[in-house]
């Protein structure tokens, strides 16, 4: 799937944004996809660099993804 | 074109001023600067003032005119620049091209932000509009989360570690515990600073700059009038602004800040000299990693080598090359908009031999960086003892 891909760089946010504050902690990555190109997502199940992780869905207009 | 001096600097104390306002900041400034350079406001003939989010942080707008008349400005050009923590970089830039034009001979350049009437969730919701809101923005990304994700793929590639970012806090808290004009005087310890509160993994409390009130303004004139207004005036050698990508996912490789190489690399070549000629920098240290980042992409110390450089002792006073004497963003504060030409400041007060404690044994040059965003503005000058 071109929407899979590798984890290039993640962090866990704990200060969140007004918007997101109910959501923290929540780890957020920059993901190398397997179709090219990289997107700036979420990862449910905490996932480090170099790691596979899998398109979930999209909400809001934010990309969700596990391993 | 016209070689350009700065004869005038002026600062605001920086840090959290509940009974102060925007423009009394930015005038308070500006009258300093102006007082410094021995000219009155009625001799200034354009003003450029950085400010990132005063529409957003305090409700105003057209700001440039609101503080120039305040200022006692009569009637010229007021201009407010906008590229986010590079705001006031950009106006000096701006300013010393039309000096160095030959437009104007009497130029201010300033920046101010007012930061603290908002809650720390709001300001993180403001600061990330100087990201991509379509992208990572709408993601969750603040900037403490984008600079997390910098130094994680910084530590993976290059083997950077906890301690050295931590290093770079304790030392800009070591100097900025001597600056009077600093936000957070207050020495830190390594234990401090590894046990800090997590804010995006691994940067803890102490590897994020503070949010902060404050302003800082400069007097600019052509080299060949300066001796007339200023002793101590500060050659301008080069000033450079570049640009890139302002989402961090659009860039191909994040360890490294292509904007400020190519400042840097541009800024050397105008000035005529190299890194190593460099005796004390301010560099934008928004986040500890940036500081590291910097002080490899202008080539003092080797890619990947930032960790270890910091860690050594090499950027402390007194070290090889002093960084950030002044106590840097981290603890001399970081009011957006002033940071880029507070910068300036502090390195003309270190090349007029008038930093105290925190004096630097040899300062003829002088370098600043000023980092807008996640490194899509940068801008860097060069600066020369008279």
């Amino acid at each position: 799937m071109g929407r899979d891909g590798v984890v290039y760089t993640e962090t866990v946010v704990h200060a969140a944004p007004e918007q997101y504050a109910a959501d923290a902690p929540y780890q957020l990555a920059i993901i190398e996809l397997d179709g090219g190109g990289r997107i700036t997502a979420r990862i449910l199940d905490r996932s480090e660099i170099g790691e596979r992780v899998r398109f979930l869905e999209e909400r809001n207009g934010v990309a969700y993804y596990q391993k | 074109m016209r070689s350009v001096a700065v004869i005038g600097i002026g600062k605001t104390t920086f840090g959290a001023f509940a009974d102060r306002d925007l423009r009394s900041l930015a005038v308070e400034a500006v009258e300093n600067a102006l007082r410094d350079a021995a000219v009155g406001p009625k001799q200034v003939e354009a003003f450029y003032l950085g400010n990132f989010a005063g529409p957003s942080f305090v409700g105003q707008n057209h700001l440039a005119p609101y503080v120039g008349m305040a200022a006692a400005f009569q009637g010229i050009p007021c201009t407010r620049f906008e590229d986010a923590c590079a705001s006031s970089g950009s106006a000096f830039f701006h300013a010393w091209q039309s000096v160095a034009a030959g437009i104007y001979d009497v130029v201010v350049a300033a920046g101010v932000e007012k930061m603290t009437s908002q809650s720390t969730p709001r300001v993180a919701e403001i600061l990330a509009g100087a990201g991509d809101m379509a992208g990572e923005g709408r993601a969750g990304a603040t900037f403490p989360a984008l600079f997390a994700m910098i130094a994680r793929r910084h530590m993976h590639e290059f083997g950077t570690t906890r301690e050295q970012l931590a290093a770079v806090a304790v030392k800009n808290h070591a100097n900025g515990a001597k600056n009077p004009l600093a936000h957070m005087r207050k020495v830190i310890t390594l234990q401090q600073a590894l046990a800090g509160k997590p804010i995006a993994e691994p940067l803890t409390v102490y590897d994020c700059s503070l949010i902060s009130d404050g302003a800082a303004a400069v007097v600019i004139v052509p080299l060949e009038q300066a001796a007339h207004y200023q002793a101590r005036y500060a050659k301008v050698l080069a000033v450079t602004q570049t640009s890139d990508h302002v989402a961090l996912d659009h860039k191909a490789d994040i360890t490294y800040f292509p904007a400020v190489k190519a400042a840097g690399e541009k800024a050397y070549q105008l000035a005529g000299l190299g890194p190593k000629q460099i005796d004390v920098a301010e560099l934008h240290d928004c986040f500890t990693i940036a500081e590291i980042i910097a002080s490899e992409d202008l080539g003092f110390t080797a890619k990947g080598q930032g960790g270890p450089f910091a860690a050594s002792g090499a950027t402390a006073i007194g070290g090889q090359i002093p960084i950030n004497t002044s106590g840097g963003l981290k603890s001399k504060g970081h009011p957006v908009g002033a940071t880029g030409v507070g910068q300036i400041c502090d390195i003309v007060m270190q090349l007029r031999g008038d930093a105290g404690e925190r004096q630097v044994a040899r300062h003829r040059i002088g370098l600043t960086q000023n980092l807008g965003g996640s490194g899509a503005t940068c801008v860097v000058t060069i600066l020369e003892a008279a």
